[in-house]
């Protein structure tokens, strides 16, 4: 598998940190409530099917990605810098 | 017999017999050369096998080459290349070959039925394991290994391309041209010794010349194209994501030479033209299996590529044209033909060998070697005499590549096969025999096709030019099996007949992959390759229902079998581990300090002297130097990260649970760090040197996490701080020198003077030594009065040298892991041991920590219910009853009279030692409501090394509980 980070380029994924779900970057504020912190901390869907979710350019140029991929065909959509989601 | 004398031979062994060879050809051969039929025993029941095929599918001829730690077991013989002093022997025979005790098998076969195990060895359960089991391997089973460690060199490699094209045959080739001439970049990769696939092997004519002279001139060829690498020996075995394919090549030569055996390839190509070509598949008739009958197709490699034949006097037998072309080709060569035997009634061929059509063969005679086959013939029965029969049941598309990302293969009536369905591995595309294309002309056209169009999708232009070649259409009427008296073999390999197949359905195992676990057909190294087709048949025709709808099983990688020292070549032992040495690493290992790992980084357990018989003495003596005098310590291993920014502050607040922002600039302060989930992550020190620059230490184990965590939080949760984070840890010697004369040490070393006014307990600033820049940090991870002063790295090792030299002048030391961990237990300080990912800021006590003045990462879900409150277990502190008394690490703890049982565990010991400073064996420990318990006398129990004693619970502070030593 291979990722195309918006810095490097396209790498072997063994340069990367896989870390979850993208929604990790919607963190809630500080008295969002239990119900809210617990989706936020551990409820994720599984799907069979595209997902977005974050890597770590550990081994290269250290960005935060977000990844755009397919778990049944495995296909990598895209990669884009976590910092330009969030902002 | 060769038919031909070769120009050169070689001497090799097979079971210590001298044998002749051709070097380079396969063993089969020369075995064949040498009139040797019986070359191995049958895995379950010890049937005597010979060679079957010309290829990596062979599924008898497998056999052990070399001795001792180089034994290699179950290499086939028909791919194994025979060269000078190559020492081969049989396997699954005992005492020999010829006389296999075991072969007594074959006389209770009745009772060895497929599912027989299942059956039989129910129970007692116990039994299987140290009864069944073992009795059971030994007696059915393939080569062994020596049980000693590989000696030989694998490799590992990887290769990038345009086009991969797998096999090189007539598509496979014509495929290459094609795309390399238009400019691609091409890897051709074919698992034989020499490119050419069956045009090797044929007698054919390509552009009016024979076929072996094109494929000479297309091999030069594609030499002379820059752009094309041609790899031969090598086997892709598996299609992976993203045009990612893995390939074994054999490396040919010498091992003695220092070549590796093995390489094992990750080819990533845009994308690949599968021309893998077809397996001819053998024909279920009753004794199939004797040492001499053959697939067709090979009687024809060994005549055409290797000058031997197979037998004297040779029988054919088949289901399509081929059979025929085998006859006459074996003609060609001299050898006699004993008999055609077509089982279709329609064939029109005339020759001056006998020619039966409409005739199946229905029995076999010959114990080691094939003697004589019974046809049916006519209505009635005919006994031919032979020493070779060849037998082609029709071909089989290769299709497993297809299938390696969930392709599933079409049933194709035609061609009584599977071809690939269209849509397969994204990137892939197949053309020629794979592709159920049978003709060498369809072959090459087609290779040339497809490959013209993947250049046009690259953006290449290509030019299509095919050669005029034999245009045969391929004739097949399906026979899958002749019944009759005898066992009809199907998978020779896993010893599956056609009666386990029809067992299989009677018990209702319809489904074929359940047949499969059943009889375990198709399971062998060969994984079905030659008989999967065949079994389908039987087992549709036992359902009553079609082929398509019965279905295939799944193709998984790898196609052939690939040695596990292959794939993990350059991992063995340490392998491309990387190591991170301290500077003082010379002078640690120069006092012959044994070396612990600590992740990647080697630190001295403790500095042995010559009257010390154990590692404890050295260390109550280390632990003597920092309580009593000095001792200094490497502490480079803690992660350093330095950050700047006006944020940086900002940031600081966010990650640790403390304050920061109130910090004052040359002051240090310790932190607490939590995951988003409330468990405490790291802890550690960090100190203001400028009011936007501060370097935070983490501790050894956590360094690349809390990075990774810095990061995350800067780019992921707060892109609008304006604060930047870098690793320093590698730049940064830094030494811990730590006791009553820590001041005195330093003040020789250091370029000014150092006073309690200007360094103030957790003081922090820039120190020179000796000239050169450092910092000085007036931190204690001892609870001594202590120091870190660090220095760039290239002055680390000379500081080192000098604070040592210095503290043994003034009675102390250098002190190693082991002091460094008694110290800290000593004084309550708590490690990744505490901080193990399951306990909170509140169960080690420093819940008050977390600030409630503002949001930090973790804040919200530490507050959680059953993250806080009595019922968590709470780090308390462990004595001994005495000296003589040590407590283990992972013990469980108990009420005093409680029953050592799980549902009684009251919690745990985390951390343990003997402590020098106060004669006792002292634990950190976890233990329900701890902090309310000091004082109470409870039970260690653990249960791994039968160990009881009983503790009284304490503070964990052991040492100095107000903290006087560390500031005075």
């Amino acid at each position: 598998m291979r990722i195309t980070c918006p810095n490097c380029g396209e790498r072997d994924r063994r340069e990367f940190y896989y870390q979850g779900d993208a929604l990790a970057l919607d963190r809630p504020s500080q008295d969002a409530g239990l119900s809210v912190w617990d989706d936020y901390l551990h409820n994720r869907g599984n799907p069979a099917g595209d997902t977005k979710d974050l890597w770590f350019h550990e081994a290269g140029c250290g960005a935060w990605l977000v990844v755009d991929r397919n778990t049944v065909t495995h296909a990598v959509h895209k990669a884009v810098l976590a910092e330009k989601v969030k902002r | 017999m060769r038919l031909e004398q070769p120009e050169q031979t070689v001497t090799f062994t097979f079971d210590g017999r001298k044998l002749k060879g051709v070097p380079g050809e396969p063993v089969a051969a020369a075995l064949m050369a040498n009139g040797i039929k019986l070359v191995a025993r049958s895995f379950k029941y010890h049937r005597p096998r010979g060679v079957m095929s010309a290829g990596s599918e062979e599924q008898n001829a497998l056999v052990t080459v070399g001795r001792g730690a180089q034994t290699e077991p179950n290499l086939r013989a028909t791919t194994l290349e025979v060269s000078e002093g190559l020492e081969v022997f049989s396997q699954n025979a005992w005492p020999s070959l010829r006389y296999d005790m075991l072969a007594i098998n074959d006389l209770f076969s009745r009772f060895l039925a497929a599912g027989f195990y299942y059956k039989t060895f129910m129970w007692p359960r116990s039994f299987w394991e140290k009864v069944y089991e073992p009795v059971i391997r030994r007696a059915a089973g393939l080569g062994a290994l020596s049980g000693e460690t590989n000696p030989d060199d694998y490799e590992k490699a990887f290769a990038f391309c345009d086009v991969l094209v797998i096999g090189a045959g007539p598509a496979g080739l014509m495929a290459a041209l094609t795309a390399g001439r238009a400019g691609a970049d091409v890897i051709l990769a074919d698992e034989d010794t020499a490119m050419g696939g069956r045009l090797l092997r044929e007698r054919e004519e390509i552009d009016g010349k024979p076929a072996t002279a094109w494929v000479a001139a297309a091999i030069q060829e594609l030499a002379n194209l820059k752009n094309v690498r041609m790899m031969t020996r090598t086997t892709v075995t598996g299609a992976y994501d993203q045009g990612t394919y893995a390939a074994l090549e054999r490396i040919a030569g010498d091992r003695a030479a220092g070549k590796p055996l093995e390489c094992f390839w990750r080819i990533v190509a845009k994308r690949a033209i599968l021309t893998a070509g077809a397996l001819e598949r053998p024909i279920a008739f009753p004794n199939n299996d004797r040492p001499g009958i053959m697939m067709a197709s090979a009687v024809r490699a060994y005549v055409n590529r290797w000058g031997v034949a197979p037998g004297k006097s040779v029988a054919v037998f088949g289901n399509n044209d081929d059979a025929h072309r085998t006859a006459q080709d074996l003609q060609a060569a001299g050898i006699k033909v004993a008999a055609l035997i077509d089982s279709r009634d329609d064939t029109d061929i005339t020759s001056d060998f006998p020619i039966y059509t409409g005739a199946q063969v229905v029995a076999t005679k010959g114990r080691h070697a094939l003697e004589s086959v019974t046809i049916a013939y006519n209505g009635g029965r005919r006994v031919i005499r032979t020493d070779c029969l060849a037998m082609s049941g029709g071909w089989n598309p290769t299709v497993h590549l297809t299938c390696h990302m969930n392709g599933r293969p079409t049933w194709n009536t035609d061609i009584a096969s599977f071809v690939p369905s269209a849509e397969n591995v994204p990137g892939m595309v197949t053309a020629g025999a794979c592709n159920g294309t049978f003709s060498t002309a369809d072959c090459l056209a087609e290779g040339a096709a497809v490959a013209a169009d993947v250049a046009k999708d690259l953006g290449f232009k290509s030019r299509v030019k095919v050669p005029q070649a034999e245009d045969r259409t391929y004739a097949i009427s399906p026979l899958w099996a002749v019944p009759g008296k005898g066992r009809q073999w199907i998978d020779f390999q896993n010893d599956v007949h056609v009666k386990d197949i029809k067992l299989a359905a009677q018990e209702n195992f319809r489904s074929v992959e359940h047949m499969k676990r059943y009889t375990t057909q198709g399971m062998a190294p060969d994984q079905g390759k030659s008989s999967n087709v065949v079994a389908l048949a039987v087992l549709a025709d036992a359902t009553g229902r079609g082929i398509p709808e019965t279905g295939t099983t799944t193709f998984r990688p790898p196609y052939v079998p690939v040695s596990i020292a292959a794939m993990g070549a350059g991992s063995q032992g340490k392998g491309f581990a990387p190591e991170r040495f301290t500077t003082s690493h010379k002078a640690s290992v120069g006092r012959d300090a044994p070396m612990i790992e600590a992740g990647l980084w080697y630190r001295p357990s403790y500095f042995p002297q010559k009257d010390e018989a154990t590692w404890r003495e050295a260390c109550d003596r280390e632990v003597g130097y920092v309580r009593n005098a000095v001792g200094v310590c490497d502490v480079s291993t803690l992660g350093k990260i330095d950050i700047q920014g006006p944020d940086a502050a900002t940031l600081l607040d966010f990650v640790y649970t403390n304050t920061f922002s109130t910090l004052k600039v040359g002051k240090v302060r310790y932190g607490l760090m939590l995951r988003e989930d409330g468990h405490v992550l790291d802890d550690g020190t960090t100190a203001r040197l400028g009011e936007q620059h501060f370097v935070m230490t983490t501790t050894t184990a956590a360094a690349g996490l809390v990075m990774r965590h810095l990061e995350f939080v800067l780019q992921a949760l707060r892109p609008d701080l304006d604060a930047n984070v870098i690793s320093v840890t590698e730049q940064w010697a830094q030494f811990a020198v730590a006791g009553p004369k820590a001041r005195a040490l330093l003040n020789t070393v250091l370029d000014q003077e150092l006073t309690d006014e200007a360094w103030p307990f957790m003081a922090c600033g820039e120190a020179n030594v000796g000239g050169v820049p450092g910092r000085l940090f007036r931190i204690s991870f001892s609870g001594e009065h202590a120091y870190e002063v660090a220095v760039p790295s290239r002055y680390g090792e000379s500081l080192f040298r000098m604070l040592v030299a210095q503290a043994e002048v003034m009675g102390g030391g250098p002190y190693g892991m082991e002091a460094l961990n008694v110290l800290r237990i000593e004084k309550g300080f708590i490690t990744h041991a505490e901080i193990h990912g399951r306990t909170t800021a509140f169960d080690i006590g420093m819940g008050r920590m977390v600030s409630q003045k503002k949001d930090c990462i973790g804040h919200a879900a530490a507050a959680r219910p059953g993250l806080i409150g009595e019922g968590r277990q709470q780090l308390v502190g462990l004595r001994a009853k005495g000296p003589d008394h040590p407590l283990t690490a992972g013990a469980h703890l108990f009420e005093k009279d409680a029953d050592a049982t799980r549902v009684n565990s009251q919690g745990y010991t985390t951390s343990v030692c003997y402590s020098p400073t106060l004669d006792t064996q002292l634990a950190l420990a976890f233990l329900e409501n701890g902090r309310a318990r000091h004082g109470e006398v409870i039970k260690l129990r653990d249960h791994l090394r039968d160990v009881t004693e009983t503790v009284v619970v304490c503070d964990p502070v052991f040492f100095d509980p107000t903290g006087g030593r560390a500031r005075g």
